[in-house]
């Protein structure tokens, strides 16, 4: 396991977003932030688990739909062959790396993030982007802000390194902070460690001060 | 169903026809009276190791072990006959065409024989490790590669699993049963469309709370669980 298990995690996934990726109808971007978190944190696995069996309650409570002939058959006769599929052993061979868990390690495909700067010592490594959101690393040196911003919509950010204080609180290794669109934050990285943050958002982020407006497509965020 | 079809004709697990035919479409009446006869059957093939404790397991438990330990394609059939039904319900109510259910619904069953080493009694029913595999077929199916948790460990499952964890699982799925029973059908509706894929994030961030009261104990539990498993590898 690379993730420190860690026993001091006092910031959670919210109920509403663990439900949502429990269910499956949660972005690619948050899933990478709640599959990350739940490999550090016991308690969000042991949620994970919980809904899914409440899923396979109501799976079995299904009244069921009638199969074509040959389903069956097709089925059974395919036990002997070879899985071929990678799919199969996905879920059990992903290792993480460093201070990357190993939905992190596989998004960035077993290498070292490429960062790119992004203004005032804070470097990113964009993960994934869709219409949907997006999800990248921030690297943050030890004491330095991130450039203020707000968010169109929800902004979940994990600490992989380090730690980050802003008006809501501390947040340190395994720790989530869930922000919506009301809050207007300047997280500020811890002194003595550079702090290394999964963050994912549901919209574009909009930098006030060092990163002008205008920019911002160029650095796909 | 009648009798004829279990006792010694269950012991030709190997490609023996009698058993897939008879089940080829069976009445759901069929499947809810099969486990009883199915129960002395195996009592009396199955090895040592799924015997004992076990024979108190849930009929689903122990055929899903006998097809993880002993790879028994007649226990397969069995789930295969209680889930497939289900699971297409399941992917057409998330989204799937009905033509493409059944490929779908395939592939969740090959899973299922194939990732057998992986289930671990002790830590889900049989039904929620189904739900988990469906899901996230489904979800691959809009986008590639969904991410999932770091595995908790390489190793397999213990191969003896440990009885009490089983039976306290097999006690929380009824407890979560009967508190979605008593939800009002509105609520049960709503529950049902969520765990089946047919609500959107914020849709489910609307109704939180609904299903959160009745899985806490099973929150609990898991906690419990995965602190003995983890016990062992720190």
């Amino acid at each position: 396991m690379t993730a420190t298990m860690t026993k001091d995690i006092s910031h959670h996934i919210s109920d509403a977003v663990m439900a949502a990726y429990a269910t499956g109808s949660l972005s690619q971007a948050f899933s990478l932030v709640v599959a990350t978190h739940i490999s550090m944190c016991d308690d969000c696995r042991a949620a994970l688990e919980a809904h899914e069996a409440a899923g396979g309650v109501v799976l079995e409570g299904l009244a069921g739909t009638a199969l074509t002939g040959g389903l069956r058959a097709r089925v059974m006769g395919a036990l002997d062959e070879d899985a071929g599929e990678d799919r199969v052993e996905r879920d059990v061979e992903a290792r993480g790396f460093d201070v990357y868990p190993a939905p992190v390690a596989q998004a960035l495909r077993g290498q070292g993030p490429r960062w790119r700067k992004l203004g005032g010592g804070v470097r990113q490594c964009i993960l994934s982007a869709d219409r949907e959101g997006s999800a990248r690393l921030l690297y943050i040196p030890a004491g330095r802000p991130v450039p203020e911003h707000t968010h169109g919509g929800l902004e979940l950010t994990l600490v992989l390194q380090g730690g980050f204080s802003d008006k809501t609180g501390h947040f340190g290794v395994g720790d989530v902070e869930e922000a919506d669109d009301d809050l207007e934050h300047v997280p500020t990285a811890d002194k003595g460690e550079d702090c290394i943050c999964l963050a994912a958002t549901d919209a574009p982020l909009r930098f006030h001060a060092i990163v002008p407006r205008i920019l911002q497509p160029f650095f796909a965020i | 169903m009648n009798d004829d079809n279990h006792g010694p004709e269950l012991t030709f697990e190997d490609g023996g026809e009698t058993p897939v035919a008879v089940l080829a479409n069976p009445s759901l009446d069929a499947i809810v009276k099969l486990p009883k006869t199915i129960k002395s059957a195996r009592r009396h093939m199955t090895n040592p190791t799924t015997t004992g404790e076990s024979a108190a397991f849930s009929d689903q438990t122990r055929w899903m072990l006998a097809v993880r330990d002993q790879r028994d394609k007649v226990a397969f059939g069995l789930l295969f006959d209680h889930f497939a039904p289900r699971l297409k319900g399941f992917v057409i109510r998330s989204g799937a065409k009905p033509a493409q259910a059944e490929d779908i619904v395939q592939d969740v069953m090959l899973s299922v024989w194939r990732k057998a080493h992986l289930y671990d009694p002790a830590r889900a029913q049989v039904s929620a490790w189904i739900y988990q595999i469906a899901r996230n077929r489904n979800i691959d199916m809009a986008r590639r590669n969904r991410p999932l948790p770091e595995a908790l460990t390489a190793e397999e499952p213990e191969h003896e699993p440990d009885a009490g964890q089983v039976m306290a699982l097999e006690q929380e799925a009824d407890v979560l049963r009967a508190a979605l029973d008593r939800l009002n059908p509105d609520q049960r509706d709503i529950i049902e469309r969520a765990y089946l894929g047919e609500l959107t994030h914020s849709d489910i961030a609307e109704v939180t709370g609904l299903p959160l009261g009745t899985i806490k104990s099973r929150i609990r539990l898991g906690l419990e669980r995965l602190r003995h498993e983890l016990k062992d590898l720190r």
